[in-house]
């Protein structure tokens, strides 16, 4: 293994909530420019394991780099000014998006920009116009979030996102909590990232996107990984029994 | 027995006067009380930072636990006794301003906590500081929801000032009793300066639902 270039990588990764156990320690490797896709039955630690990959959770133990830099070693976080610099290089997206609902959908953008990589309001509003036509919302650009549908909220957030030019992005299910019409429109603008190169680990419930678009499938249950490799090998020959019975329940429910 | 309000119309520029010094009285203490409430309510928002936490709450707990007039006499007649002497004015500002800053603050408090985590989360996961994140993400959010509450406090804090013609300040209610002094007309003066009191809460009122009105036409529907 090439730990050497990893994006990110994860040794020994432990979390628990009181008594209850969520991550045993896991190790994982994210490559440049790599697409991981996260999958497994609700519970087993997915999110948790993405949150500690930008500091959102303290793990107990173990330790997380983000582009050879240390953001947890032995279970000790980062100073919080090391850590937020740290986190700029690590955009985030949310199941529930989270978007600044005081803010015009242009100012949730540029906010980040202006107030910590010191733009002016002219600059940081031309950059998230441009983002936002990358995403296919220009013509929102002075909407208020709340008039936006779900999906034109998560598309959003993906630029607020991006604006910070990240190095990795993290995705929180982004799709769940989304009407079925409107996932077709946020998995679009994730496929765009990930052919742009973009490194990305997704925790999601879309089968099709994670064998279309995963580079890796990472299938985790009761707080581990049981399984990991390219689609192809998870989704046609997993060699872990609960692997299939997970994929049996998902694939069989249309 | 009928009513006689000439002693009222005779002392009417005194009870202007005092109004005037009511609404003095009023805005200094209230401007100390958000600042104080504010800071005291931030100082509650996380039990782990224990000092700061057990500070804030002890203050709070000591003032809403006393009577405002208990605190008021102290300030004006108990600190004299360590050299300390305030003038009237000061102490009511300063009394009426830590007295009403226990209540915002948990006003401050709550609205904050009634913010969704996830924005506080997003914010830090752009990579701000935990005090920016407050500051741009989370207070202008948490603003819009103060109000309402913040009008009970700011029209408790109106009616209380009354309790600062004790100190000898000039408010209206001082004046008024000047008045009652030498006319004894009791009930006619005591009704105008009810009227006073009421004029004010009135136009608090209407500000406060204005601004509310605004903040919310700005696109924060929630």
């Amino acid at each position: 293994m090439s730990n050497v270039t990893a994006m990110v990588r994860i040794r020994g990764l432990r979390k628990s909530f009181g008594d209850h156990v969520v991550l045993q320690g896991i190790d994982f490797d994210v490559q440049p420019s790599q697409v991981v896709v996260v999958i497994g039955p609700s519970g087993s630690g997915k999110s948790t394991f993405l949150r500690c990959c930008n500091g959102l959770e303290q793990p107990e133990g173990g330790s997380v780099e983000i582009c050879g830099r240390t953001l947890v070693k032995d279970g000790r976080m980062l100073a919080e000014p090391e850590l937020d610099a740290l986190r700029e290089e690590v955009g985030m997206v949310f199941q529930g998006f989270n978007l600044f609902p005081h803010l015009s959908v242009l100012h949730n953008i540029s906010l980040g920009p202006r107030k910590l990589r010191g733009l002016s309001r002219a600059e940081a509003d031309t950059q998230a116009r441009v983002l936002l036509d990358k995403v296919g919302l220009a013509h929102k650009a002075d909407a208020m979030p709340a008039s936006l549908s779900g999906g034109q909220k998560q598309r959003v957030a993906i630029a607020r996102a991006l604006a910070m030019k990240p190095r990795v992005m993290l995705f929180d299910e982004p799709t769940s909590a989304l009407d079925p019409e409107l996932v077709g429109e946020v998995l679009q603008v994730m496929k765009m990232l990930a052919s742009e190169g973009m490194t990305m680990m997704v925790v999601t419930h879309e089968m099709d996107f994670a064998r279309d678009v995963g580079d890796v499938v990472v299938v985790m249950d009761a707080g581990g990984i049981i399984e990991a490799g390219p689609p192809e090998t998870i989704f046609t020959n997993p060699s872990q029994e609960r692997t299939r019975s997970f994929l049996q329940a998902v694939l069989t429910r249309t | 027995m009928e009513l006689d309000f000439s002693p009222v119309w005779a002392g009417l520029p005194q009870l202007l006067r005092g109004a005037l010094v009511t609404v003095e009285v009023t805005s200094a203490a209230l401007l100390l009380g958000c600042v104080m409430g504010l800071l005291i309510g931030i100082g509650r928002l996380n039990p782990k930072r224990r000092i700061i936490y057990s500070l804030c709450t002890a203050y709070v707990a000591v003032i809403r636990g006393t009577p405002l007039l208990v605190q008021l006499f102290i300030l004006f007649f108990g600190l004299p006794q360590f050299g300390i002497l305030l003038p009237a004015f000061a102490c009511g500002v300063i009394g009426l301003g830590l007295y009403s800053g226990a209540y915002v603050s948990e006003v401050v408090r709550g609205a904050i906590q009634s913010i969704d985590r996830g924005q506080m989360e997003a914010a830090r996961s752009i990579g701000m500081s935990s005090g920016l994140a407050m500051r741009s993400v989370v207070l202008p959010q948490a603003v819009v929801r103060m109000i309402p509450p913040l009008g009970n406090e700011f029209i408790a804090l109106i009616k209380n000032s009354a309790l600062v013609s004790l100190l000898t300040i000039h408010d209206v209610m001082h004046e008024g009793q000047k008045i009652i002094s030498v006319s004894y007309r009791s009930l006619e003066v005591y009704l105008a300066i009810a009227v006073v009191y009421f004029i004010l809460t009135g136009v608090t009122t209407l500000v406060l639902r204005h601004i509310e009105l605004r903040l919310r036409a700005g696109g924060m529907v929630q």
